[in-house]
């Protein structure tokens, strides 16, 4: 074929493509407004409830005991997917918290850092060569760095030191519970999370503690600042944090840029890019993307949840599908009626398919209390489950469409029962 | 008598695969018309039932031709059959079929419900059937709640709810004594009165016979003997 053969024929296909796209809205949108409007009929009384509701909801309810095997079948493929889905949006809010908390224009970091927690270090001549590029204002050394922190009844643990000075541009403590930001200028100031407390081996405001061979005192406290990957952060300013870590006083791990007033983000990145030598800059969405796709796909940590959650899938879709398809075929005779009588293939999927709703529904709104109650449980653990209204939406929809791929069985076995039966039995 | 609303010519059916294929219908022919009321009769295996599904479009013939109200059902595909038995046909059957967990009143409104007929005169259309059955009274009684015959009734009232034309009844009082039989057929009767309507009914019970404008008799897939009532045998 031609390269001119193929365009035309890759033109022929787009208009089609686009024909069929164009159809199917169209049909979508007469579909739903004849939805609409039927809606509207039966509230205003002008028309009458349709009996495959009552069909279906008698074909539901009418065997309890499977009722409630396919409820449970569906809360437990839910709450295993919620959980999953909602540890995954956890997992990817915690993994750029420290990037969405920091007011810079543009992160400066050592060529090849992957995430946040890379503990690969930059020279302080990098910070020079960013303060030279037109449009940038302000460029703020921050150090990520592991120590360790001496527990006071015994033993070391990690922790990832942040140390960054009190300044405008800083990588500073959030959501305070105890303590003032002023207070980690004192000397030998640390800030920690309450939620660490326990691996810490401290009870918090006051306590002092050990980090490397150096003294810390803890005098800042905050609540809900955790690393997904359990290690406590410290927060303490950069030369403090140096010390405690052990670093050249001329080390930072990212250099936070402000751009003076006007500077166009992308073309000040390109810049620095060309001038920084053994550093790269990079927007912070790009670095959230980074670390996002470092920490869920690179580690194999995403993988992982996606994959708990499609077989929570396929365990509900198999434990639906069974029980709608037990119970369409005790109901095949009253099926093979109404094929007998006239009904449309349509008015057998639509039974089938409101029983499948109908499912979804309850087994849906019970998920959904369970997920509340696992919300509120993690609230305060090391890895909180979150469902955002966006992610609980989602799961709805998922849980219909899991109830409706449930419904096929069931389907084929009525669109294959003989209408004629109905004289034999 | 007017027009044929069901016509079967030279039908010829083969049931099941194989070794167990059957010949169920070997060159049936036969018409119901407007205003009668036919009775086909026979021993169990000579395709009575057969002929009933073949008629109602349940079953496609391997030969010959059916007509409903002048519709040829040839080369229809499965929907348009139903269409087609939907609009033209009501059915009445053995064992009423009826759904135990709705009401008289919405086993009757079913036939309609399946045309997409969600409009408030469908209530009326119901009670009015309900009426000409004589179960005005039990509108809102469940099938379990009502005697046999009654239910046979009801399944009468969803069968001409939709003015069909044609009405084919499977032993609709094998499972009745005679009276409550007696009352059903009279209904039937009544229905096959009317000029655009034709009533079959496939029986085994003589006391009904009397009903009958004519009779037809098969045996072995074959149409042995054609009778008008009061008369003689027509055809052999």
């Amino acid at each position: 074929m031609t390269r001119v053969e193929f365009i035309s024929v890759s033109r022929q296909g787009l208009r089609g493509g686009l024909r069929r796209l164009s159809e199917f809205t169209a049909r979508t949108f007469i579909y739903l407004w004849r939805v609409a409007a039927f809606a509207v009929s039966l509230l205003t009384g002008r028309k009458i409830t349709p009996l495959f509701f009552k069909l279906a909801a008698r074909n539901l309810f009418h065997d309890r005991l499977r009722l409630a095997a396919t409820i449970t079948g569906i809360v437990f493929s839910m709450v295993l997917v919620t959980v999953q889905m909602g540890l995954f949006v956890s997992f990817r809010t915690m993994v750029t918290t420290m990037i969405d908390h920091a007011p810079a224009d543009l992160w400066i970091m050592p060529l090849g850092t992957k995430c946040f927690e890379d503990p690969a270090l930059l020279d302080e001549r990098e910070r020079f060569r960013a303060l030279s590029v037109p449009g940038v204002a302000e460029a703020v050394p921050v150090l990520v760095s592991f120590a360790q922190w001496h527990i006071p009844s015994g033993g070391t643990t990690p922790v990832l030191l942040i140390g960054s000075d009190r300044n405008e541009l800083g990588l500073q403590p959030w959501n305070i519970v105890g303590g003032d930001l002023h207070n980690l200028s004192i000397p030998d100031a640390v800030a920690v999370d309450r939620s660490y407390f326990e691996r810490l081996g401290t009870s918090g405001l006051g306590d002092t503690v050990e980090i490397g061979d150096l003294k810390a005192k803890i005098h800042l406290v905050t609540q809900g600042i955790r690393s997904f990957t359990t290690t406590p952060f410290v927060f303490t300013p950069l030369d403090r944090a140096r010390n405690y870590a052990g670093i050249s006083g001329k080390k930072a791990t990212y250099l936070l840029v402000r751009l003076q007033g006007g500077a166009d983000a992308e073309s000040v990145r390109t810049h620095l890019n060309q001038t920084l030598a053994k550093a790269e800059a990079l927007a912070p969405d790009a670095f959230r993307s980074r670390s996002r796709s470092f920490w869920l796909f690179g580690t194999g940590a995403g993988a992982a949840l996606f994959a708990g959650a499609l077989l929570g899938m396929i365990v509900g879709i198999v434990i639906v599908a069974q029980t709608l398809y037990a119970s369409t075929k005790e109901f095949s005779n009253e099926f093979a009626t109404l094929r007998a009588i006239g009904s449309s293939s349509r008015y057998v999927y639509t039974v089938i398919i409101i029983q499948a709703l109908m499912s979804a529904a309850i087994g849906f709104g019970v998920a959904a209390v369970i997920g509340k109650v696992i919300v509120k449980a993690t609230a305060d653990s090391a890895l909180p489950v979150l469902i955002p209204a966006g992610l609980m939406i989602s799961l709805f929809l998922l849980t219909v469409a899991m109830c409706v791929v449930s419904a096929i069985a069931a389907i084929v076995h009525i669109m294959r029962t003989d209408p004629a039966v109905v004289f034999t039995q | 008598m007017s027009d044929p609303v069901v016509e079967a010519t030279d039908v010829v059916k083969f049931l099941g695969q194989g070794a167990g294929k059957v010949q169920a219908l070997r060159g049936v022919s036969l018409s119901l018309n407007g205003g009668e009321l036919v009775m086909l009769m026979g021993p169990s295996g000579s395709g009575k039932t057969t002929l009933l599904s073949v008629l109602g479009c349940m079953l496609s013939p391997n030969m010959g031709s059916v007509r409903v109200c002048g519709h040829a059902t040839a080369g229809l595909a499965p929907e348009q059959l139903t269409a087609l038995r939907r609009d033209h046909i009501g059915f009445v059957f053995q064992s009423y079929h009826l759904f135990p967990t709705l009401t008289a009143m919405d086993n009757v409104r079913l036939a309609l419900d399946v045309r997409g007929d969600y409009s408030r005169r469908v209530i009326e259309r119901a009670k009015e059937a309900l009426a000409t059955v004589g179960l005005s009274h039990k509108t809102r009684s469940y099938p379990l709640q009502l005697s046999s015959g009654e239910q046979q009734r009801v399944a009468i009232a969803r069968a001409i709810i939709g003015d069909v034309p044609a009405i084919l009844a499977d032993e609709p009082t094998a499972a009745l004594d005679s009276e409550n039989g007696h009352a059903v057929m009279s209904i039937l009767a009544n229905i096959a009165r009317q000029e655009t309507r034709g009533v079959l009914v496939v029986t085994h019970d003589p006391r009904i016979l009397p009903f009958a404008h004519r009779i037809i008799h098969i045996e072995d897939g074959r149409i042995i003997r054609k009778t008008r009532n009061g008369g003689t045998p027509t055809q052999l």
